[in-house]
């Protein structure tokens, strides 16, 4: 026998493992710092190789890039992104969250065994799918209910509910899951009816951080969503003046014009400047998001 | 240094989790083929001062273990140890069965293909001497290739022995191996360990006092971390000389 | 108004609710099944697409869907088994540690659209790829890659903590425990996971735009020289896939069946998505069987 002391492990035996797997993990750090590089410095070219003025595009109402001098106001698009984005929520937010509570209290055999499944399919059915169907279904739909052309914000919204939908269910499932069994068992043993319980100790109290996640992770998608949303929404320049008229979003100026526009071009960079916008919202997202579950641990 | 008589020794060692100190200035002297029984109520220390042996707390973070551990003319609880070799020479078995998701061969040839052999010939000869050795080969000898999980609890455990004797250890820890199992199984086990004793030296943590008194040459009884009496078993369980050893032997508390 | 009749309204309201979601939800699938089944035929999903007139099949776009499918899985499967096991094993509890899960968070919250452009700079211009397959493929990485992660570190975080002791117990390596206990029992976890991501992938098409492109060169089947232009295994072509077929021809086709052609596209992703999702399901449990029983 050999002394337990004596031999050393080769570096090859243990050591290879770790550096294979750190140099993975290291490239998800230098992926998200290269996206974050590359994004700012061509959208930060807009306001200082190209001199346009940050107020001037953030608050700015006139969108004619092309124009001598070209004119650079973005609150079209920001406005429209956020108009879709709290619209949808607030359709899909009370729908999503009643169904979690229909699938987990109130009849959890259907729940689990027919919607379950359903919901978790239409999580994964691609945007264009639901942005085709807006187009065929909805827009014909609401020309003909509302006259004018159809292409609106109010279909973006409703598009954008559709799409959210499962998500926001499918995650409000998950939290209200997570609330203790004996802590909705002592509520109604102590006389509260199954609404009175639902309402205090499932909404208000236990879950509500999950269900709070569920909605902004639901809004952060609708926020970022692109194809769906342009294809319904009219894409004009101009600010809105009902739900009936036609829009425009961060994420649809950025896929029409992106490849007709000559990169290098202030007009380019100005989309990149929507796309920094829109990388800019997704950390707001994530620190909401962090925010809460901090909050809720508490 | 230690003389030949002892398979394995502690000096002064103690286990630190943050700040908490699990195990206070443990001295104790293993003799070789014999059966030491570490008891005492839970949270005593003694499954910490089992798994200091063959450096098991390594994986726990913030777990620091210092003082002497002697084996084979050299102390090994420094950070230099070869701590792959020593735990092959000593074996652990612990409280829950533990198999591999993996047929009752593969289960057996793990370890030993991984410290080098790869004759599939020697393999053979190892799985069935050690399921032999384990008292395992007459149940299992049909089903070689069949999932270990689908064994029963007992037989579960005995194919861990088994597994562990695959690699010819010197040592063997047993934390508490039959506490999850019906009292057939586990006097199977009992008696295995008897049989073991020949050709091994066996450590036992165990809560069943009347397996302690059973199967053990020497028992050492824990308390708060501290080692209140080390002794012969049988005269720890006749004439033990400390009063908590007396309390708690007859069942006063613990 | 009492507590009881308060009760007995909520509960109405949320069936009605329910029965909102099961109607919208199962009469859109229903919609797009029904319109597209009517559609695919052998002939749509093998022959090229028409410019002008009717009757075009998607059989390039759902060849490049596939092709890009299986290049993003050799790139992301080695690296999302890397990230997790780094995550699951060694990763020790310090700062960097959480900027590598800050990041995961970012990759997989962003907005596709936004990926797409960062793979219109790195890979399109910068790398020079063009509008190719390749540059695709490292796009859909870029989202696909934190799932990866993810599902492989709570599928490592999953296996009993007694598989591991017992492999250090044997003396073995904490790279071959890894490799040869904790891997095969997670496996299942990481298949099901990466079979749903896969059905994710196939669908995407934001971020494609600008990195595989918006069209198809005539493809010769027969080619299989990896470097020839026509050949459709070359990852230096534009590929447009299925996804990004449907949103082009609604925008800017010149087909006169665009609805049609549409219909059987959007029919043929649902029902790649549904076979994606009953397959991760159905292998999960079949390898989990195979593992576990004798």
């Amino acid at each position: 026998m050999s002394s337990p002391t004596k031999q050393h492990d080769s570096w090859w035996k243990e050591g290879v493992g770790k550096v294979l797997t750190t140099v993975s993990a290291s490239i998800l750090i230098l992926t998200t710092l290269a996206i974050i590089y590359f994004i700012a410095s061509k959208g930060l070219a807009t306001f200082f190789s190209n001199g346009v003025s940050l107020v001037e595009f953030l608050i700015g109402t006139e969108w004619n890039p092309e124009g001598a001098p070209g004119q650079f106001g973005a609150l079209p698009f920001i406005l429209g992104s956020f108009i879709v984005t709290v619209g949808s929520a607030l359709l899909a937010a009370p729908l999503g969250i009643g169904t979690a509570i229909f699938m987990t209290e109130i009849s959890p055999r259907i729940g689990q065994k027919v919607m379950q499944p359903v919901i978790e399919l239409l999580v994964g059915i691609p945007s264009v799918v639901y942005g085709f169907i807006g187009l065929s279904v909805l827009i014909p739909f609401l020309r003909n209910s509302f006259g004018g052309v159809g292409f609106s914000i109010l279909a973006g919204i409703l598009v954008l509910t559709v799409m959210i939908l499962p998500t926001i269910t499918s995650l409000s499932v998950d939290a209200v899951k997570r609330v203790p069994r004996d802590l909705k068992e002592a509520s109604l043993a102590l006389g509260a009816t199954r609404w009175q319980t639902i309402w205090n100790i499932i909404v208000l109290r236990s879950s509500l951080p999950g269900l709070l996640m569920a909605i902004i992770l639901g809004m952060a998608r609708a926020f970022g969503e692109a194809l769906a949303v342009q294809m319904v929404i009219g894409n004009t320049t101009a600010i809105p003046k009902s739900l009936l008229s036609p829009s425009n979003t961060l994420t649809s100026g950025i896929t029409l014009n992106m490849g007709n526009t000559i990169p290098g071009s202030a007009y380019n960079n100005a989309l990149w400047s929507m796309g920094l916008l829109l990388l800019i919202m997704t950390l707001i997202f994530i620190l909401l998001i962090r925010w809460i579950s901090k909050r809720g641990q508490a | 240094m230690v003389s030949n008589e002892y398979a394995l020794k502690t000096n002064d060692l103690n286990v630190f989790y943050g700040e908490k100190h699990a195990v206070k200035q443990l001295s104790i002297d293993f003799p070789s083929h014999s059966v030491t029984a570490l008891i005492g109520p839970s949270g005593c220390g003694k499954s910490t001062y089992l798994r200091s042996l063959n450096r098991m707390n390594d994986l726990i973070e913030g777990a620091k273990v210092t003082g002497e551990i002697w084996f084979d003319g050299e102390n090994v609880n420094h950070s230099a140890a070869h701590v792959r070799l020593l735990r092959k020479r000593i074996g652990m078995v612990f409280q829950k069965p533990n198999p591999f998701y993996k047929s009752i061969y593969e289960n057996i040839a793990y370890g030993p293909r991984f410290h080098g052999v790869t004759n599939r010939k020697e393999l053979n000869e190892i799985v069935e001497s050690s399921l032999r050795k384990a008292a395992l080969w007459d149940e299992v000898k049909d089903r070689l290739h069949h999932s270990a999980l689908a064994l029963s609890g007992g037989q579960q455990q005995r194919l861990c022995i088994a597994r562990t004797l695959s690699l010819n250890p010197e040592i063997l820890l047993l934390d508490e191996p039959a506490s999850a199992l019906d009292p057939i199984s586990t006097s199977k086990i009992e008696e295995l360990i008897q049989q073991l004793k020949a050709n091994y030296t066996i450590i036992i943590v165990t809560h069943n006092m009347q397996q302690a008194a059973r199967i053990s040459d020497q028992t050492a009884f824990f308390l708060m971390g501290e080692l209140i009496e080390l002794n012969d078993t049988n005269q720890i369980f006749t004439k033990p000389t400390r009063k908590e050893t007396e309390d708690y032997i007859t069942g006063r508390f613990g | 108004m009492n507590t009881k009749a308060k009760d007995r309204i909520a509960t109405g309201v949320f069936y009605a609710m329910a029965m909102i979601i099961v109607a919208v939800l199962f009469g859109l699938l229903f919609y797009i099944l029904f319109h597209g089944l009517q559609r695919i035929d052998l002939q749509f999903i093998t022959s090229s697409p028409e410019f002008m007139k009717a009757g075009g099949g998607v059989g390039p776009q759902l060849f490049n869907s596939l092709y890009l499918l299986v290049l993003t899985m050799l790139i992301t499967l080695p690296l999302g088994l890397g990230g997790g096991i780094y995550l699951a094993e060694y990763a020790p509890k310090n700062k960097v540690t959480d900027v590598i899960r800050l990041s995961i968070e970012v990759l997989s919250s962003l907005p596709s659209i936004v990926v797409g452009l960062f793979g219109l700079m790195l890979f399109v211009n910068t790398m020079g790829w063009g509008y190719s397959i390749l540059s695709g493929a490292f796009a859909l990485t870029v989202f696909n890659l934190p799932l990866m992660v993810r599902v492989v570190e709570e599928s490592l975080s999953s296996v009993p903590r007694e598989q591991k002791e017992a492999s250090f117990a044997l003396g073995i390596t904490h790279w071959a425990t890894i490799r040869k206990v904790l891997l095969p029992v997670a496996l299942p976890g990481i298949l099901t996971g990466a079979i749903l991501a896969a059905g994710r992938i196939f669908g995407e098409a934001a971020a494609l735009l600008f990195t595989a492109g918006m069209s198809s060169p005539n493809l010769n089947f027969a080619n299989w020289n990896l470097l020839d232009p026509a050949s459709p295994l070359n990852p230096f072509r534009p590929a447009e896939t299925l996804a990004v077929h449907i949103w082009k021809i609604n925008s800017e086709g010149l087909i006169p069946d665009v609805r049609e052609v549409a219909d059987g596209a959007s029919a043929l992703l649902v029902i790649t998505v549904l076979v994606f999702n009953i397959a991760a399901r159905w292998f999960g449990k079949w390898l989990y069987r195979r593992l576990t029983a004798s």
